[in-house]
């Protein structure tokens, strides 16, 4: 195709993605080196230079009329990414020198709001990708051994909870695990205890999210095998049984073998899709025992005061560490290309 | 495919393989058939103190309303707190944002499968960073922009947001499917004289429809399903259905609302179960496109 054709071809769907996606990213990076106004700066100004206490006579004019000339805030550099809220450099330090072991500071790390995030966001990520895999694959060889008429509504039902929308999701499990909802009562019945309240404890909060996360995304994982199920070669698997090889020995040296790249393709899909977990915890009112960093953008950007700062840093953050977490990927794609 | 010699498991096995199958289907359908029958009946059986039984049998929903069943949930939901807006809204953007991000996609996908040189290459690679971005760290972006042009809580930005949002994958989707297009077929008709653009138009069309249904389902879901943008970027009453969804959760000090949402969790999963029912064929092959020819 010609350059000058492939230019119109290209050209909505461009537009479309430099305006919303591009330039947004250069409107995050530029947010999060300014802080907004603050509204003393103006005061100092009024009362003369000396002796000018914080009190409540803030001249709401000249602020006003700075944060319209200067829309952006004040030029802060990276102090937002330092902060507490962000990678707390100063506080690690102190907490590096003040904790008695590492089993301490890293407690203590983790109570910082951003690691706090990042932790939860990375356990889930690593604990979900690999178990819905390994679910979805035994869910697609139990499907492949049904007979032909029951797998239609088998896939029906198993689809369900890809489909539905993830806030609904979590809402229609939260429900359910709810101390006076079916499961919760199901629980307290097998731990004996009536006050029992899954709602109340950290860690089975994170068990709670994380069997969310792989109910949700087994599916996924499930269909891909079922499909790739389908193109084992049989004559492989018939040779492989005339030397002598066990069913599971079929498994582990030819279906894997031959399933393997879609389980890198699956896992790059699902690493990109857990690692922006956020609807289950809104579900889950989950905020207080766990956070993810996308959760983290968005708290911050909610409610009354909008910290567009702050979110800005986080996501400039989040950005970074998804690209970290993709390099091995895009490094194997661009030298695959380099070959062909 | 029939039945190899390969297939042929022993009975234990095959009782194994089933028992496990119809506890991974109880596992997934059943929240939703317990959310269907609870929504039918007050909080106090839904959410019983007492004993779970009683949101199967409803002795509270008797006592309180004089039937084992009440739609009292749907009618707050719907008719009290409008839900029925939400709807609307939802219906507008869902539509809107399929039908944009076809037309854009369509024409990238086309453009970026057709040609041989290398900065077609980036353009998709760039796309998957795109689409590796969690949505939520865009919107932070948007705000500050949007609030400064007016731009901020109408349903036009919302749409154009999410259009775009949804690019890189569709992108993807539509490029893989254009390859598998012979390309002597608008290459002869080029031949023939007409132009590349004639070419897309009376050849690539009429062949492209089961890969772009496939795509559009997808960009359906996405629209439909999507919370970050939605609940940022829209105004209290422009707002779609799940974000309404989460604002009848905000106010749970007020009886009944939680009942509200039950019944407003239900009404958003239907049009799903029957999108699903209709296109099992179209999703399931639309998720194995990309990943089985690796």
């Amino acid at each position: 195709m010609k350059h000058r054709s492939f230019f119109w071809f290209f050209l909505p769907t461009a537009t479309a993605m430099l305006l919303f996606i591009a330039f947004p990213i250069v409107s995050v990076l530029i947010q999060s080196v300014y802080a907004p106004h603050e509204q003393v700066i103006i005061e100092v100004e009024n009362c003369g230079p000396f002796g000018c206490t914080a009190t409540t006579t803030v001249d709401q004019e000249a602020t006003r009329a700075l944060r319209e000339a200067q829309p952006m805030g004040r030029f802060v550099g990276l102090d937002i990414y330092f902060n507490r809220a962000h990678l707390a450099v100063s506080e690690i330090g102190a907490l590096w020198t003040a904790a008695p072991d590492l089993g301490t500071f890293f407690s203590r790390l983790l109570g910082l709001p951003f690691y706090g995030a990042l932790s939860f966001t990375l356990t889930y990520t690593f604990l979900v990708t690999p178990f819905s895999l390994m679910l979805g694959f035994v869910i697609a060889l139990s499907v492949n051994a049904l007979p032909r008429i029951l797998r239609g509504p088998t896939i029906f039902f198993s689809l369900l909870p890809m489909i539905v929308t993830p806030l609904v999701g979590g809402l229609i499990l939260f429900w359910m695990i709810d101390s006076r909802g079916v499961l919760g009562a199901f629980f307290q019945y097998l731990s004996g205890d009536p006050d029992l309240s899954v709602k109340a404890s950290t860690p089975m909060m994170w068990v709670m999210l994380i069997v969310y996360g792989i109910w949700s995304s087994a599916p996924f994982a499930f269909v891909v095998y079922y499909a790739g199920l389908q193109t084992v070669p049989q004559d492989t698997l018939e040779s492989a049984m005339i030397d002598g090889a066990t069913r599971w020995q079929r498994i582990r040296y030819v279906m894997l073998p031959h399933l393997l790249p879609l389980t890198t393709f699956m896992a790059l899909i699902k690493i990109m899709d857990n690692f922006r977990v956020f609807e289950p915890i809104i579900s889950f009112q989950a905020s207080a025992h766990a956070q993810s960093l996308s959760y983290f953008i968005y708290s911050d950007l909610g409610g009354e005061t909008r910290l567009l700062s702050s979110a800005a840093a986080t996501s400039v953050l989040t950005i970074i560490g998804i690209v970290i977490l993709l390099s091995p990927v895009l490094v194997r794609t661009w030298r695959s290309f380099g070959k062909a | 495919m029939s039945t190899t010699v390969a297939d042929r498991r022993p009975a234990s096995l095959r009782l194994a393989l089933g028992a496990f199958l119809v506890f991974w289907l109880i596992l997934a359908a059943f929240p939703f058939l317990w959310t269907l029958w609870g929504s039918f009946k007050v909080e106090g059986d839904f959410f019983s103190r007492a004993d779970w039984m009683n949101a199967v049998s409803g002795t509270l929903t008797e006592a309180e309303t004089g039937a084992p069943f009440t739609g009292d949930g749907y009618y707050g939901a719907w008719v009290q707190e409008e839900f029925w807006r939400a709807g609307l809204n939802t219906v507008i953007v869902t539509v809107s944002v399929v039908v944009i991000s076809l037309t854009f996609g369509t024409l990238g996908g086309y453009a970026l499968s057709r040609s041989p040189y290398r900065y077609a290459f980036w353009l998709l690679i760039i796309a998957l960073v795109f689409r590796a971005m969690p949505p939520i760290t865009l919107v932070s972006g948007y705000l500050l922009p949007f609030f400064e042009w007016n731009l901020w809580g109408h349903l036009p930005t919302t749409i154009i947001v999410l259009v775009a949002i949804n690019q890189p994958f569709t992108l993807w989707m539509l490029t893989s499917f254009f390859r598998n297009i012979p390309k002597d077929l608008d290459e002869s008709a080029m031949v023939d004289g007409c132009s590349r653009f004639q070419a897309f138009r009376h050849v690539i069309i009429p062949v492209m429809w089961p890969g772009v249904i496939t795509t559009g389902l997808f960009s359906f879901l996405l629209a439909y399903n999507d919370f970050a943008v939605t609940s940022m970027l829209l105004s209290r009453e422009n707002l779609t259905m799940v974000p309404k969804i989460e604002s009848f959760l905000g106010t749970t000090q007020t009886r009944g609302n939680v009942m509200f949402a039950v019944a407003s969790v239900v009404s958003v999963t239907a049009p799903l179960f029957i999108l699903v029912m209709f296109f099992q064929r179209q999703i399931v092959s639309g998720l194995t496109a990309g990943a089985v020819k690796g």
